[in-house]
């Protein structure tokens, strides 16, 4: 542990200590208070249970799995090509990322690419579903805050990303598009001109909820340094995506890591934020969002002609090994490490998904805040259930 | 109202005093919940809001009441029976008592009593106790949590609200509603009388200061803390369902219209109109509608708030009544002594 963390924790034993001592003096009751599994906070089925002094946090624990549906387990009596459409729930938001770098690590254990044109695609695709994740996110923000009007925006905006995704793979939420080898489909005529206007409406969006939200005086005293997280505290936790970005660690598997995607081939920028506090976890995502709408322009301006499936058997058996492939979704780093033993299916797939390092740092991030605070953390720390529990 | 009563026999007089009170209540209230809540919060988040029961929706307030009188009134098993049944009416209290103060024309009220605005603002206060027993008697943690800082809340901001109108009441000289809204009617500003003189103008910062004051004591967005939805579930009304939920609705959005007409007689002339004499007799017709009117422009600035802003923690809205409220508001109190001695 650094010395920023020693502090930190120094001080907060001094002020339980102090706290301590008022409370043997009137003796107060600490209350176990249960946030969870079905609470509005938690979207879904998360339970911490926190111990309260006041309204003031002493202790508090996530309890994971009311949703756990065995994933792992399900992947060894599916095909490979199968397992998409169950891979696909895991961020039910930001479904198409989930597929990516399931496929990526077949692919790499048959050893065949997908196409030139298959790629571009595919990381048009990964970067949409990640615009469709965290628009959400935008939004939710405001609603845990108690601005209820963000979220709308937020749903009227993503339904026309929903639209284009549907377009190409005729999902919504779970595409089931990516195949071993290259992509099912081409895309649609007319759809590049048409995901030009939808990005136009998302960057508007993001201007919209700039004006809205971020510059909002009151989310901004509710979302400044509550929540820090200090960078060498976020890794030893295992967080990533933007959750550690706006910690100041530098550090993004679109850029740094070779996914086959093609993420390489264009120009962006990888957003940090020096705070690590809630509001940071925000800003940083909302630049994400608008890095996400430069991309895939430049994607649409430079996409190659060509096939979209390399040549790939019938039946697929991928050969005996193993292989882990990792990237960038939109919650954090997700990856798949798949060992084969020559079959249809795989003999164990093991998942790792961001939402359950980003949770598992509660602990010791709600140690002494306020409840209101808690909502705001955890809602900016930002996890899908499904991403949680598998 | 006394004046058209006069003849009457005490039980007819009393029957009629009901029944207007009862509508001078639930009238208001429906239309700021159909004209705000349902439609112009629709519209700022771009959705149509009800459409479907009567033209736009509009009978749709009718079929939320019956939806409510249709549910099952549950009474937790570990609360406090009594006081947890108790708890709505004892909310809608302070609703009914509030609005006896509030003149509606020249001879239009239900009491005409010399203390009026201490009055309606020493009754306001009623409200929290049924929000503490409904939040002690529900034997939940997050409706005590909620009643504890709805309290809290509401006593923080009792404070700026009484001596915002306090301004009011030393430019005015009188603590009688219906004599401030007279002396609003015939005053004149620097001299020019053609408006009156509304004491937004001279009382600006009171206004803003009671407006805010408003907005927590109906414990809305951005002071909504009591019922974050989002981490309290709804506070101390999470236990509640069917009519005794509809008390505290009607309560909530009866008191955020009563409160809105206190601001627009206090601030913006009451039921008086630029134009007519003061004491004509055709403000008896036009008065409520005028100040209807005046409510509704109130109401408006108190909803838009409410659908715009976050919330604040406990401890900033705690810190914005006593660091910046109160201290501005006793700024203004000095301000306008002195500058009521001087002029």
């Amino acid at each position: 542990m650094s010395d920023t963390a020693d502090t930190k924790q120094m001080a907060y034993i001094a002020a339980q200590a102090a706290d301590a001592r008022v409370n043997l003096e009137i003796e107060t009751e600490g209350m176990t208070l249960n946030i969870g599994p079905q609470h509005p906070a938690t979207h879904g089925t998360l339970r911490i249970v926190v111990r309260l002094d006041g309204e003031q946090v002493i202790s508090a624990e996530p309890l994971m799995g009311y949703m756990h549906r065995g994933y792992e387990k399900l992947t060894e009596v599916r095909t490979y090509p199968q397992v998409t459409t169950l891979v696909n729930r895991i961020d039910w938001l930001g479904s198409f990322a989930n597929e990516v770098p399931f496929i990526l690590a077949a692919e790499q254990l048959m050893e065949v690419e997908a196409p030139p044109r298959a790629q571009w695609i595919r990381t048009a695709l990964f970067e949409m579903s990640r615009i469709a994740n965290v628009v959400l996110f935008l939004g939710d923000m405001g609603v845990q805050l108690g601005a209820v009007t963000p979220v709308f925006f937020a749903f009227r905006d993503r339904e026309f990303i929903l639209n284009q995704i549907e377009a190409v793979t005729g999902g919504r939420f779970h595409p089931n598009f990516d195949r071993i080898g290259g992509l099912k489909d081409d895309l649609p005529k007319g759809w590049i001109d048409e995901t030009r206007g939808v990005l136009k409406r998302i960057r508007n969006f993001c201007d919209e909820i700039e004006t809205l939200v971020v510059g909002n005086e009151i989310f901004q005293s509710r979302t400044r340094n509550i929540g820090v997280i200090p960078a060498d505290i976020g890794l030893s936790y295992g967080l990533s995506g933007a959750n550690i970005r706006s910690s100041g660690v530098d550090w993004d598997i679109r850029r740094d890591g070779g996914a086959g995607l093609v993420h390489n081939e264009l120009d962006w920028k990888v957003w940090t934020h020096p705070d690590g506090d809630s509001f940071a976890r925000f800003w940083v995502r909302l630049q994400e969002v608008r890095e996400s709408c430069t991309m895939i322009e430049q994607i649409l301006d430079g996409i190659p002609s060509g096939p979209v499936m390399a040549k790939v058997p019938r039946i697929i058996k991928v050969p005996a090994g193993e292989a882990y492939v990792e990237t960038e979704n939109p919650l954090g780093v997700m990856g798949y490490y798949v060992i084969s033993k020559g079959d249809l299916t795989p003999f164990r797939v093991k998942i790792r998904s961001a939402s359950f390092n980003n949770v598992s740092i509660t602990p010791w991030l709600l140690k002494g805040v306020y409840v209101p605070d808690v909502i705001s953390i955890l809602a900016s720390l930002y996890f899908i259930l499904g991403d949680i529990d598998r | 109202m006394s004046v058209v009563l006069a003849d009457l026999a005490y039980w007819q007089e009393t029957t009629i005093r009901l029944l207007v009170g009862l509508v001078a209540v639930l009238l208001p209230a429906g239309t700021l919940v159909y004209l705000f809540l349902f439609k112009m919060m629709s519209f700022m988040q771009s959705r149509l809001g009800p459409m479907e029961a009567g033209p736009y929706g509009s009978l749709q307030l009718l079929a939320e009441v019956g939806k409510f009188l249709q549910k099952e009134d549950i009474v937790p098993q570990a609360a406090d029976r009594l006081i947890f049944k108790l708890a709505p009416f004892v909310v809608l209290v302070s609703t009914f008592l509030l609005i006896l103060v509030i003149p509606a024309g020249p001879d239009l009220w239900f009491i005409d009593v010399d203390t009026g605005i201490f009055l309606g603002l020493a009754v306001s206060s009623i409200s929290v106790i049924g929000i503490l027993m409904a939040g002690w008697a529900s034997s939940s943690k997050y409706s005590l949590l909620g009643a504890l800082r709805a309290t809290g809340q509401l006593i923080a901001y009792e404070l700026p609200m009484i001596l915002a109108v306090v301004g009011v009441v030393i430019q005015a000289g009188t603590l009688n509603v219906q004599e401030i809204v007279m002396a609003q009617a015939t005053g004149e500003i620097f001299g020019f009388g053609g408006i009156g003189s509304p004491y937004v103008i001279t009382q600006f910062v009171g206004f803003l200061i009671f407006l805010i004051a408003v907005q927590a004591e109906l414990t809305q967005p951005p002071f909504d803390m009591p019922v974050a939805e989002s981490e309290l579930v709804t506070g101390y009304l999470t236990e509640y369902s069917g009519i005794r939920f509809l008390m505290f609705f009607i309560g909530e959005f009866a008191t955020a219209a009563i409160f809105s007409a206190l601001a627009a007689t206090l601030f913006l002339g009451g039921w008086y109109v630029p134009g007519l004499e003061a004491t004509d007799n055709l403000f008896n017709v036009i008065g409520p509608i005028i100040l209807l009117g005046k409510m509704l422009l109130v109401a408006f600035f108190i909803f838009w708030f409410r659908f715009t802003y976050p919330r604040f923690r406990e401890d900033q809205l705690q810190q914005l009544a006593w660091k910046v409220l109160i201290p501005l508001s006793l700024v203004n109190i000095v301000i306008t002594g002195v500058l009521k001695v001087v002029f």
